[in-house]
């Protein structure tokens, strides 16, 4: 029985075997055959896939992509189209800020101080405002660096001093970036019950906040907010929370299988919510500041004159008074010692 | 001065890495680091190319052009080089390159990437040729030194070619022409914006 079963292996063998080579016969002669009839080819690749990736023998998964030529798309934004986009609105802001300067002047405050101040931000709100404002300085002048210091900065600082300052402004805008994150979730937190928009801020954005009119008491209600600021806090507190992730994509890159393509978008996001941040924030400061009589104060003692809440925000200054009668509530309107 | 290139005919590579290696060596690059790479696209399958990439030492590169503290300069022999005393690691040129080939020796968590490497061509950076100064940072300056780039110095199929790009444009359009067939010079559209007829 063995001795068959091998007798009938071995015929079959011999027989597959001749069918083996009766197929491969004839041989393709060598002109006919062009081993490169099957390769891939790289236009096709690129046309196909934009990008080539292959397999490789390192540990770095970021080196199988053989070609990326996406990186010119990416360089022009960054090169060319992010400074437009920067530089329009950051000098059109200043500009647009100075020609309302010019036309209104610093806005007054109509009947004049009355001498008696109502508490409008907490020392903890204005820390938490602080906290922002300060790192938010720092980081959009270090973030602007990047952009702008090379046709800027970089001519008249010379190669060596320049470097010294780019790195140690790339180091600034890393570490400084959790404490304006810090900062902005507080502040989502903290001010979120009076953002929310009411029938007030429809009457308030009609009325240009307004601004627009030099016309004695043309300026609409609000509550402890009027329409500009809550668009400011939610500007805040988005672009922000945008900033916050692209920022901490870039700070750990290629975490979680980002490619250099997700990469490349995170940088146009960030660049773009950045430059606009920065214009908005610069108009925040004016009016913050220079364009309007009494309200640094809010954020600088944390109180203001009753007269300017009055005119300002009356139907806070309402709820603040109805607190203060209030025998359980805070007292919240002090009278400032007689000079 | 001759515009130095690269070309690797991937009809050639086999894949050995000789290339890497001899890249490796020749400059004492730290582990972590690969200035040259070998891809392999559809492995296994029929149709298989590898090919040998490194820094391709582009025409108006991209790595420069986005640099923020300008830390690029291209040689008279249009070698694309860098300054590691300026760069400051923030990683741009690794986004804008189309060949992957800016390297870090750190991840870059926090943005502390470290200096950028990436191939010389074997030509050094801007400290004095041959000094101990360039070999720390940059390597071997071979092109100083009359030779050409050592990865294809060393490569045993004669895949990769580096030299002067209309002289080892010329010698790949014999070959293909002899053999009948070749693949194309890869990367040479996207970084030189032309490339070899055959």
């Amino acid at each position: 029985m063995a001795r068959l079963s091998a007798a009938i292996r071995t015929i079959a063998s011999v027989l597959a075997f001749c069918c083996v080579m009766a197929f491969a016969a004839p041989a393709p002669t060598l002109a006919q055959d062009n081993p490169n009839a099957s390769a891939v080819k790289e236009q096709q690749l690129l046309n196909q896939l934009k990008v080539i990736q292959g397999r490789g023998t390192i540990p770095d998964a970021k080196s199988y992509v053989l070609e990326h030529p996406a990186g010119r798309d990416w360089r022009y934004f960054h090169t060319v189209t992010l400074k437009w986009i920067g530089g329009l609105s950051i000098l059109g802001m200043l500009a647009l800020l100075i020609l309302f300067y010019l036309w209104r002047g610093r806005i007054p405050i109509e009947e004049g101080r009355s001498g008696r101040k109502i508490v409008r931000f907490t020392g903890f709100e204005r820390f938490v405002h602080w906290l922002t404002a300060s790192t938010f300085v720092i980081l959009g002048i270090t973030g602007l660096n990047i952009t702008f210091g090379r046709a800027l900065i970089l001519p008249w600082l010379g190669p060596n001093a320049f470097s010294a300052w780019s790195e140690w402004a790339k180091y600034s805008h890393n570490y400084l970036s959790f404490a304006f994150t810090l900062g902005v979730v507080l502040m989502f937190l903290m001010w979120i019950g009076q953002n929310f928009p009411t029938a007030a801020d429809v009457e308030w954005l009609k009325r240009g906040g307004g601004m627009f009119t030099k016309k004695h008491g043309g300026h609409p209600p609000a509550y402890k907010f009027n329409a500009g600021q809550k668009l400011l806090y939610w500007f805040v507190v988005l672009g922000g929370g945008a900033m916050m992730v692209t920022g901490y994509v870039l700070m750990f890159p290629f975490y979680g299988g980002l490619t250099v393509g997700n990469m490349e978008l995170a940088e146009i996001f960030h660049g773009i919510v950045g430059v606009v941040f920065v214009a908005m924030i610069l108009a925040h400061i004016y009016i913050g500041t220079l364009g309007m009589e009494g309200a640094f104060e809010a954020m600088g003692e944390g109180t203001v004159d009753v007269n300017w809440a009055k005119e300002h925000h009356p139907l806070w200054v309402d709820e603040a008074l109805a607190e203060q009668r209030d025998p359980k509530g805070p007292g919240l309107v002090t009278s400032t010692p007689a000079e | 001065m001759a515009r130095m290139k690269f070309l690797c005919d991937a009809d050639r590579c086999i894949e050995c890495n000789a290339c890497v290696t001899a890249c490796k060596n020749e400059h004492e690059i730290p582990w972590g680091i690969n200035r040259r790479r070998v891809v392999t696209l559809n492995d296994g399958k029929p149709g298989e190319r590898s090919v040998s990439m490194a820094c391709m030492h582009c025409t108006d590169a991209p790595c420069a052009a986005v640099c923020p503290v300008n830390c690029f300069y291209t040689t008279a022999d249009a070698v694309v080089l860098h300054s590691k005393d300026l760069c400051i690691g923030c990683g741009y040129c690794f986004y804008a390159c189309p060949f992957g080939a800016p390297q870090y020796p750190k991840v870059g968590n926090f943005g502390s990437r470290g200096k950028m490497d990436k191939c010389t061509f074997c030509a050094g950076g801007p400290e004095a040729d041959g000094s101990k100064e360039e070999y720390e940072k940059y390597g071997a300056n071979r092109l100083a030194e009359g030779k050409l780039p050592l990865c294809a110095e060393m490569c045993s199929t004669k895949s990769l070619l580096a030299g002067d790009g209309d002289v080892i444009a010329q010698i790949y359009k014999e070959r293909v022409s002899r053999r009948g067939y070749g693949s194309g010079a890869w990367g040479w559209q996207t970084a030189y914006h032309e490339t070899i007829a055959t």
